[in-house]
Parts: C-alpha cells; sequence; structure tokens
C-alpha cells in the first residue's frame, strides 16, 4: 500500500522534501515507516527520540498501523506561542 | 454624556472562535467571538481575560531580526478544539476564541492570541493562561528564529495531548 509521509520544520530541512509519497508493507506501522526513512535519510536518525507523530492530522503513536492512503507526520519538538 | 459611536463588539462581523493562518490578528474581533454567546446566555459573561504573543527582538542572547512560523495547520486546529474543550471541562461557563499565525511575523507584531470570557475574573484569568500554556505543550507549530548572522528552528515540548503530567502542570501554573 501507499502513504504520504509529511515532515515539518528541522525534519523537513534535514531530509529536504515536506511530503514524500512511500510504498510500505501491509503490516506498517507509524514506527516502521519512520525506520524506513531514518534508514534512506540517516540525518533523521537522532531525532527519533523526540518526534510526535499523527495519521490523518490526528496524533498517533508509533505501533499505531496504517491503511492505504494514510497521510503520516513526523513532528519535532514543538515552539508555538 | 453622549454614547460613543464607535460600535459594540457584538455588533461586528463574527471571526472563528479558533483559527490558524496568515491574517494578522485582530484581538477587538476575538474578543467580540469569544463573547457571543447563545441567545438563552447572551449578557452572562463579566469578565473577558485577552493574551497576546508578540514577537521579541531577543532571545537566548541572540538578537532577533524576526520569526516564520510553520504548522500542521488542520492537527493545530483540532489541538486548539481540544485545549478549548479542556478548558470548558475545567472552568465550565468559560469560553475561549484562539488565533495563531503563520508566515513571517516582524518585531512587534503578534503571533497568538486567546480571549477566555467567563460569569467572573477568576476563571477567565485561569481558562486564558492554560489555553496559552497548552498551545506551547501539544499545538503543532514551529518558529524560525532569524537573528543577526543566522537561523534556528526553536524546538520546546515533545507534543503529546495525552500526556495528563504536562496537562496537569499547565492546570497548576493556570491556578497560581
Amino acid at each position: 500500500m501507499r502513504v504520504t509521509v509529511r515532515l515539518f520544520a528541522r525534519l523537513r530541512d534535514v531530509a529536504g522534501a515536506s511530503e514524500l509519497a512511500r510504498d510500505v508493507g501491509p503490516d506498517a506501522t507509524v514506527g516502521s515507516v519512520w525506520r524506513q526513512l531514518a534508514t534512506e535519510y540517516p540525518a533523521l536518525e537522532p531525532y527519533g527520540r523526540s518526534i510526535s507523530t499523527a495519521i490523518n492530522a490526528d496524533y498517533a503513536r508509533m505501533d499505531a498501523p496504517l491503511r492505504d492512503g494514510d497521510e503520516i507526520a513526523f513532528l519535532p519538538p514543538v515552539s508555538g506561542g | 454624556m453622549p454614547r460613543s459611536p464607535r460600535p459594540s463588539y457584538t455588533e461586528r462581523e463574527m471571526v472563528p472562535l479558533l483559527a490558524i493562518g496568515p491574517e494578522a490578528i485582530e484581538l477587538d474581533r476575538l474578543v467580540a467571538v469569544a463573547c457571543a454567546r447563545s441567545e438563552e446566555s447572551a449578557g452572562s459573561d463579566g469578565a473577558v481575560v485577552t493574551f497576546l504573543g508578540l514577537v521579541r527582538n531577543h532571545n537566548a542572547g541572540r538578537r532577533v531580526r524576526y520569526l516564520e512560523y510553520e504548522a500542521y495547520e488542520p492537527l493545530a486546529l483540532k489541538t486548539f478544539e481540544r485545549i478549548a474543550a479542556e478548558a470548558r471541562a475545567r472552568w465550565p461557563g468559560a469560553r475561549l476564541a484562539l488565533h495563531h499565525r503563520i508566515g513571517r511575523l516582524d518585531i512587534g507584531e503578534a503571533s497568538v492570541a486567546i480571549a477566555a470570557a467567563s460569569a467572573h475574573r477568576a476563571d477567565a484569568y485561569a481558562a486564558c493562561r492554560y489555553a496559552i500554556e497548552r498551545v506551547k505543550q501539544i499545538a503543532p507549530i514551529w518558529k524560525r528564529e532569524f537573528f543577526d548572522g543566522g537561523d534556528v528552528w526553536i524546538e520546546g515540548a515533545i507534543a503529546d495531548p495525552t500526556n495528563e503530567t504536562a496537562r496537569a502542570e499547565a492546570e497548576r501554573i493556570a491556578c497560581v
């Protein structure tokens, strides 16, 4: 199945892309997509412990399963206000 | 004494209660929408507390030139809805309006505005303070600081709306 990955702020700068399409296996989770990305972009790896994640614009856990067409977002620590 | 010709806030066009976007913040319209109640509870507010967050010209010893804000907008709006619901649950009758800007903001401009309306001032103050603390904890918004000699992404809290310890801390700060 195919998912869209959104990257924000520093993560987007590190990867050099704000949106990526990725093919993933049927058992894919938010976490497995992150690990796949961190392999592709090793500079992302150190951020793994400080990110928040979302599926289709709702906060989700790393172990949340994915469906075809989902939008997964990886969010660095926030600084609004 | 003659009445002021200025229309009362409630006679003006309404803005959304919760919003994120590049539009400049208009505090009077935010107050108006926070106080816009249903017919049966019209006039029940006795206090409105507002907060404006401004772009400051210095941070961490650096001379700041301007800020750029970005957000995951649909999630930011849902986060604002969550914050408003949390405030309603904690201070029944309190009503929040919250606007956050994105894009480039120059020194002195308002990046965020909150209006909290309630029957009594204590709840309005608390709900307003609670809302800005929660924005800083869980809203998917980021500021990039452009200073003399470079730029840096500012990174604060790891956003987790279900983290009850963080939520309780925001409530504690709001109630001091």
